[in-house]
């Protein structure tokens, strides 16, 4: 907007880059500086020469837990995030019909959003534990004898569905919010011409509704598979160690071994990967931010 | 399909109850571990443990009192100070960020916000790990101070595009009539467009706030002796009796429930979400 007043051209020139400079300079040192230092801890030793012997723990020594974490991070993400787009869909459906009830309906759905991964964890222990919510529940209507045991390390496979339980229960909130504001920006005209044409709920939604939503569950997949790399509070509350997880590794490697190289570069790998993930969602958001500004 | 005005009205009630099952169903989905787990927190041990008692009916304050008492106290109070802390220093760094966004035009202005949605993506807990280094050098580390400058970093990118948002959404024409009767930018701004977003930044401080207080990462890994609430749950509380996690899960999620109930209508428009 430029400034009506011609005497404060000067000062209205600069004074944009003054107010964000500040910022900016906050974010660029907060990230650029551990950024920095974790490639110096991850690639020398004590005195400060090179080495790759943090490279070789991390790849080869019987101690590290890299592999395996990577793979049930993995696992994790391949497990939740399709579940969460289907439930997304799903609820934006749901909640693009008119009905009483919608506004509450709509706040109910976002409440997990402010729920942090520690608490998400702790409220689905209290319903999954032995004497939780639907051990009890089941067997007091006879489908099950004996509690279903869901934690502790010879229950494995159980935890993991106790995490992806917590995760899709979460964290699902978000994908909705993304794919429900894609939904909202269709314009209804496009809607009701075809059924001026004749459309059908299904004709709708596979040949008007879908094809819109591309971009909006691309941007969702995209923050999900992000988030899906930094996983922590979650499986710490739930299994622990038993699931090993990146960040929960580097926490690991971090405070209880005090192998800081190895935690530095566990943090490298999450940015690396991010960074990737992170450059194709900018490129993909780059045409579309300029049509409307989202937060 | 047929067109609504030949569906045979038993069909169409089928479909209607059909439709508000799901939808209750949905909502019970996301309710019900909430209330079970909050009803969880308050239960008597001897109810918890009774197979019987599937919905406890004997309530207590002595759970989250053995929490409390636990370190439990400490660390809340470690928490509000930090997320404090977060709020002021994102805002007073991420505020005048947003208001150049929302009502500046100048060179450079696509690629920077461009940064700030990077950034924003960026997984802030990996500075973490290497400001250990810097922090005890600085003498930060453990510290809330610490934790707090962390925290800054992860929330600064939202409190940017937060607020630049919400300028956005100020009438110009007000602020043009503000010019039109000599005020100059600073009272312009002072007098008409703060006092008109002061709604919508109070809502983004308030998720600021639950920023801050649910990060449990950055926390966990830079402090030792002062931890936040999710920091201590994650280190100590994890071998507490179940009853007094449950109570652990009741705090963390007290502050996010109340703001959902007092700013839903700015969480959503936060999402960029317009409900009709």
């Amino acid at each position: 907007m430029p400034s009506k007043k011609q005497g404060y051209s000067l000062v209205e020139r600069y004074l944009p880059y003054l107010l964000i400079a500040p910022a900016l300079g906050y974010l660029l040192f907060f990230i650029g500086y551990p950024l920095t230092q974790g490639v110096l801890l991850a690639f020398t030793d004590q005195n400060g020469h090179f080495t790759l012997q943090h490279v070789y723990y991390l790849l080869y020594s019987p101690s590290s837990n890299f592999w395996p974490a990577l793979e049930d991070t993995l696992a994790l993400a391949a497990v939740i995030i399709p579940i969460q787009i289907m439930l997304a869909l799903g609820f934006s459906l749901m909640l693009s019909a008119n009905f009483k009830g919608k506004d509450m309906a709509l706040y109910i759905l976002i409440i997990p959003l402010t729920i942090s991964d520690v608490a998400g964890g702790l409220i689905w222990y209290s319903l999954l534990t032995a004497n939780g919510f639907f051990n009890k529940l089941f067997m007091a209507l006879g489908i099950i004898n004996q509690p279903i045991q869901f934690f502790g390390y010879q229950f494995r496979p159980m935890e993991f569905i106790a995490i992806v339980l917590a995760e899709v229960w979460r964290a699902t909130a978000l994908v909705f919010v993304i794919i429900f504001a894609g939904l909202q920006m269709i314009s209804k005209e496009y809607i009701e011409a075809a059924e001026v044409f004749g459309a059908g709920t299904w004709t709708k939604l596979r040949h008007i509704i879908f094809p819109m939503l591309k971009p909006s569950v691309q941007t969702a997949l995209l923050i999900r598979t992000l988030f899906a790399f930094q996983v922590f509070g979650v499986v710490m509350v739930l299994a622990g160690r038993d699931i090993p997880v990146l960040a929960g590794e580097a926490y690991y490697e971090q405070t209880v071994l005090y192998h800081y190289g190895v935690a530095a570069l566990y943090a490298l790998i999450i940015a690396a990967i991010s960074v990737v993930i992170g450059y194709i969602y900018i490129r993909m958001f780059k045409a579309q931010y300029l049509r409307e500004v989202t937060m | 399909m047929s067109t609504p005005g030949e569906t045979p009205p038993i069909r169409y009630y089928l479909l209607r109850i059909l439709f508000a099952g799901i939808v209750v169903l949905s909502c019970t989905w996301v309710l019900l571990p909430i209330i079970i787990s909050i009803l969880y927190a308050f239960s008597t041990p001897q109810d918890f443990y009774s197979p019987k008692m599937i919905i406890p009916l004997h309530y207590t304050l002595s759970n989250i009192q053995k929490l409390l008492a636990l370190g439990a106290a400490k660390a809340t109070m470690n928490s509000i100070i930090v997320a404090v802390m977060t709020v002021i220093f994102s805002f007073a760094l991420g505020l005048p960020a947003g208001y150049a966004f929302a009502r500046f035009a100048f060179k450079g202005k696509d690629s920077l916000k461009l940064l700030i949605i990077g950034l924003r993506m960026f997984p802030m807990l990996v500075i973490a790990v290497p400001l250990v280094t810097l922090y005890i050098r600085l003498g930060l580390n453990d510290t809330l101070l610490g934790v707090a400058l962390a925290h800054t970093t992860m929330a600064l990118p939202f409190v940017i595009l937060i607020t630049s948002s919400i300028f956005v959404s100020v009438p110009i024409e007000l602020e043009e009539a503000g010019y039109v009767f000599g005020l100059d930018r600073k009272q312009t701004f002072l007098r008409i467009t703060l006092p008109l977003a002061l709604p919508g930044l109070t809502a983004a401080a308030i998720f600021t706030f639950i920023m801050s207080w649910n990060e449990v990462f950055m926390a966990a890994v830079l402090t030792l002796t002062n931890r936040t609430l999710p920091a201590f749950i994650l280190t100590s509380a994890m071998a507490a009796p179940d009853i007094i996690k449950f109570a652990a899960s009741f705090i963390m999620i007290l502050p996010a429930l109340i703001f959902v109930f007092i700013a839903r209508k700015y969480l959503i428009s936060m999402w960029g979400i317009t409900v009709k």
